[in-house]
């Protein structure tokens, strides 16, 4: 009986682990298209802070973080995720060259086009030409920089 | 205003849903990096969560009509920047995402620099760029 129910509990284990990721990238894409992230020109009137500067965007990263804060601070109480072993939280904390050339290099890009990796990947399913150079060009540079300077230890 | 707010929102719920729910970082470019390694544990969460979110655009087409999407044509400058987005997401571990929602909100001082540094990187390109083109 035990048994039957331990693993009546590792099946839904399994299936909400699918699930979860599942459903959160749902609702991630749903979030870039109705705050207007996903649109590039939208997100370069928010970098043109020296010109024709619309804040609006500034609203969608208030609200992201609050709301990822609270979910964070909970999950200190916690010891574990619902569907999972470990919290996966990430190890890094140093400050160095690596972290300020790495943000810097994709700031750059980010305001030539207005498009970063979320974005860019969504507007795959608009099936225009110029996004999937995009997204060919990133994925050509995550390569490049993996196997010309390697994960960050 | 109360469109970006929801939005914001439903990123901030997204990212919420995966720590809580497996633990794991809602960082566009850890999806990516992830997506290229063959060890089992780390692609399986990226890849579906890869599927939802391209699933979210028939979707919203589905509810809300077609979002307004203007992007450059010049094939150049997207190809450059998309090579710059990959080389820096890569070498910084992170980009909006990650170092910009999840970390900041993590209260990361790693991440908050990284999140100053490409925003006013991405402020100057933006400058560099609208002046530029008067004198090209």
């Amino acid at each position: 009986m035990n048994q039957q129910v331990s693993n009546n509990n590792m099946m839904s284990q399994r299936i909400m682990k699918l699930v979860t990721p599942f459903v959160a990238g749902i609702i991630f894409g749903l979030g870039l298209l109705v705050s207007g992230m996903s649109n590039p020109a939208k997100v370069r009137g928010f970098l043109d802070v020296f010109g024709d500067w619309q804040p609006a965007l500034m609203a969608v990263m208030v609200a992201a973080i609050v709301i990822f804060s609270v979910a964070y601070a909970l999950s200190n109480k916690m010891k574990q995720p619902w569907f999972h072993s470990t919290f996966h939280k990430p190890s890094l904390t140093i400050l160095d060259a690596r972290l300020f050339i790495g943000a810097a290099l994709f700031g750059i890009g980010w305001g030539m086009v207005g498009l970063c990796p979320g974005p860019a990947l969504l507007n795959v399913m608009t099936g225009q030409e110029d996004i999937l150079l995009f997204v060919v060009a990133l994925l050509v540079g995550n390569r490049i920089a993996h196997y010309a300077v390697g994960p960050a230890k | 205003m109360w469109g970006e707010l929801a939005g914001g929102a439903l990123i901030g719920l997204a990212a919420a849903l995966l720590w809580l729910g497996i633990g794991r970082i809602g960082g566009i470019s850890g999806v990516v990096a992830n997506l290229f390694l063959l060890r089992q544990g780390h692609r399986n969460w990226s890849l579906y969560f890869f599927v939802g979110l391209l699933a979210a655009y028939p979707l919203y087409v589905l509810l809300a009509g077609t979002p307004d999407m203007q992007v450059t044509d010049n094939k150049w400058i997207i190809a450059a920047a998309g090579i710059l987005v990959g080389v820096g997401t890569y070498i910084g571990n992170g980009c909006t995402s990650g170092h910009g929602v999840c970390g900041t909100g993590r209260l990361s001082v790693r991440s908050m620099v990284a999140t100053c540094t490409f925003m006013v990187f991405g402020m100057l390109a933006v400058l560099a760029m609208n002046n530029l083109r008067t004198y090209l």
